[in-house]
């Protein structure tokens, strides 16, 4: 036994995979669901998603052809659901990469049985949130135009100074280091995929995803020390990524976004909304690939008080604005304020505030922490909350400095459809993810087995 | 002084010809690397389904010098983000933006340090493919339990000392089951 080992069972700490499983138990528990023909509940759930997808892609073609003005944008409400879409999905990546780099440095070995489908869930986040961001410019398919390349154009070059191309810069790096990440971790586990298979295509498939991955000792070695170095250099990433976000707002002169708060505000409820998407799909997952063994309740509980952390954070923010809007004396920033929570969108500011500072209070409590439905009902409160956080935040702009150019924002249906699209796309994409890769990381879990005699055959 | 050398950028080596024992255990895989490693056979490899701790010291390898590659890489993306947008602003195509000075270059920090993390990132990775020579689909496969639960010990032919009986019998003594030799495969 292990000194690690006689540590946890020392002081009662529930072991990171349970039921007594071996090593081959791991490698073929965790690639049955990429190996079975899928089951009707996921062709039944990748139908809709799929549809709702395919129904986003037709709308978003009438937007190319119609333009921006069938949306409910306006003029003061120059931004709409586009970028509090960008926002909400930029967020929920931000935990993936919280959970494979941050926890990483602090050595949590139980990032291992989540880690791997919360990196997913990051890129295809990032992927939904750049294809707002992109379609919020307004002609979209002059999007490569926000990257200086060399042109005919004269010397003309983008404006380093605008935080949208700060922007950019900072999700297409957090898009590719993610994934290089992502994908270096992979590569042994689909080796293991690949020496399983038994039909020829798959083998061949595999053995092209894994890249000729053999397990050499000298290559594990490299592996381990890039991921290291990609957790290390992600760490300070994704901090950067929602401070510049947050920047769109904070760089502009509009009272209620000029703040200094805006960056660490932004990235705790980033980290917030992210950890509450984490939760909703690892109950999700354990129960449909039954995964329980790998994902228990021990990894719900850690997650569910850092979501608890962080929304104590991000309450904190809150009243904190509100504070420093009172206290600067400024009166234009205290009517913001006043009117962001008693103003026509006041229902959304109390949705907010139940949803993101309320919801959480209940994981004071162990049992409420460890049971499944009040965190699955958590998380997606949280979501919801999230969400609206980022729509009041961007309802500030309907009423600035002049009074005669107020106005109010109306979504119109193809606003939400589109809201409704991201969660097609990001589902498609993460069910047809769970098919072809395997959604825990096999041989980081096996690095953190108990240690048992006798076990491994 | 901390100075790279040239040991720590080990290339991982094609199995193509040598001896191969299974090993049931990680501990067992650790005990016969280290015995290896004084025997002599250098050049030997281990064959891990995932990364056994201590199994480095076991085998001698220096620690990976990829590192040094991170931080030419970041100073090589940090010194192009500076230059960059300086020039571009300044030289290249100078644009007086509300008054303010053309080389503002606290607005270009969010850009340096993104293209400081893109580049350290990128060519790390781009390292790591290299030294550990993927990718390479048409790699030979030499058992298929050892990307699963079990652990294999290789000693290639080119290893000072190598006759093949007397490796076979050493692997067997180390607890090696499966024990075989691995001949070159022929060319299609």
């Amino acid at each position: 036994m292990s000194l690690a080992q006689a540590v946890r069972e020392k002081l009662d700490i529930p072991d990171l995979v349970t039921g007594g499983k071996s090593l081959r138990d791991v490698t073929s528990d965790i690639t049955k669901p990429n190996e079975d023909f899928p089951t009707s509940l996921w062709w039944k759930v990748f139908t809709l998603v799929l549809t709702i997808t395919l129904v986003d892609v037709a709308i978003i073609g009438y937007l190319f052809y119609e333009g921006l003005y069938i949306l409910g944008i306006n003029n003061p409400v120059g931004w709409g659901f586009f970028v509090v879409n960008f926002v909400f999905w930029i967020g929920i990546g931000h935990a993936g990469t919280l959970i494979s780099a941050v926890l990483y440095l602090f050595r949590q070995g139980w990032r291992t049985g989540i880690n791997r489908a919360a990196e997913a869930m990051t890129i295809f986040a990032v992927l939904v949130a750049a294809s707002n961001l992109i379609l919020h410019v307004g002609r979209p398919w002059l999007g490569f135009w926000l990257f200086p390349y060399p042109n005919e154009r004269g010397p003309l070059w983008v404006n380093f100074r605008s935080p949208l191309i700060w922007d950019t810069f900072a999700v297409s790096t957090y898009l590719s280091i993610s994934l290089v990440f992502w994908y270096i971790g992979l590569i042994p586990d689909l080796a293991s995929l690949r020496d399983r298979a038994t039909e020829t295509w798959r083998k061949n498939l595999y053995n092209v995803l894994s890249f000729g991955w053999v397990g050499s000792a000298r290559a594990w070695s490299h592996l381990e020390i890039v991921s290291m170095v990609l957790a290390a250099l992600s760490t300070p990433l994704v901090l950067s990524v929602h401070t510049i976000v947050s920047f769109d707002f904070a760089v502009s002169i509009l009272p209620g976004w000029h703040t200094t708060i805006f960056p660490p505000y932004f990235v705790a409820g980033a980290i917030f909304s992210g950890f509450a998407m984490v939760v909703t799909l690892m109950v999700i997952a354990r129960e449909v690939f039954n995964l329980k063994d790998y994902i228990t309740p021990k990894h719900l509980d850690n997650m569910n008080k850092i979501m608890m952390v962080t929304g104590l954070i991000v309450g904190l923010a809150y009243s904190t604005e509100f504070f420093i809007a009172w206290y600067s004396g400024n009166e234009y920033e205290g009517f913001a304020f006043v009117n962001r929570a008693f103003g026509p969108y006041g229902w959304a500011y109390f949705i907010m505030i139940s949803c993101n500072v309320l919801s959480p209070q209940v994981f004071w409590f162990r049992k409420l922490r460890y049971s499944i439905p009040v965190m699955f009902v958590a998380s997606l409160v949280v979501n919801v909350g999230m969400w609206f956080e980022r729509f009041v935040i961007m309802m500030t702009l309907h009423r600035d400095f002049l009074p005669s150019s107020w106005a109010m924002y109306t979504p119109t249906l193809f606003d939400y459809a589109m809201l409704i699209g991201t969660f097609g796309i990001f589902f498609t994409l993460f069910l047809l993810w769970c098919r072809i890769m395997p959604v825990i990381a096999i041989a980081e879990v096996k690095t953190v087995m108990p240690a048992k005699e006798g076990a491994h055959h | 002084m901390y100075l790279p050398k040239l040991e720590q950028f080990y290339k991982h080596k094609e199995m193509d010809e040598g001896v191969l024992g299974i090993f049931e255990t990680p501990e067992a895989i650790m005990e016969a690397a280290e015995k290896t490693k004084e025997k002599g056979y250098v050049g030997f490899d281990c064959l891990l389904p995932f990364p056994v701790h201590g199994i480095d010291e076991a085998m001698g390898t220096p620690r990976s010098g990829l590192p040094w590659v991170t931080f030419f890489a970041g100073l090589f993306g940090c010194l192009i983000g500076i230059l960059f947008q300086g020039l571009t602003h300044s030289y290249d195509w100078p644009l007086n933006i509300a008054g303010k000075a053309l080389n503002a270059w606290y607005a270009y920090v969010p850009i340096i340090f993104e293209l400081t993390v893109f580049s350290a990132g990128i060519y790390t990775v781009v390292a790591l493919l290299f030294l550990a020579g993927l990718p390479s689909p048409s790699r030979r496969i030499l058992h298929k339990d050892l990307t699963s639960h079990r652990f294999g010990l290789w000693i290639p032919k080119s290893a000072k000392g190598y006759v093949e009986s007397d490796v076979v019998s050493f692997v067997k003594g180390l607890g090696g089951t499966e024990v075989t030799v691995v001949q070159p495969e022929k060319q299609k």
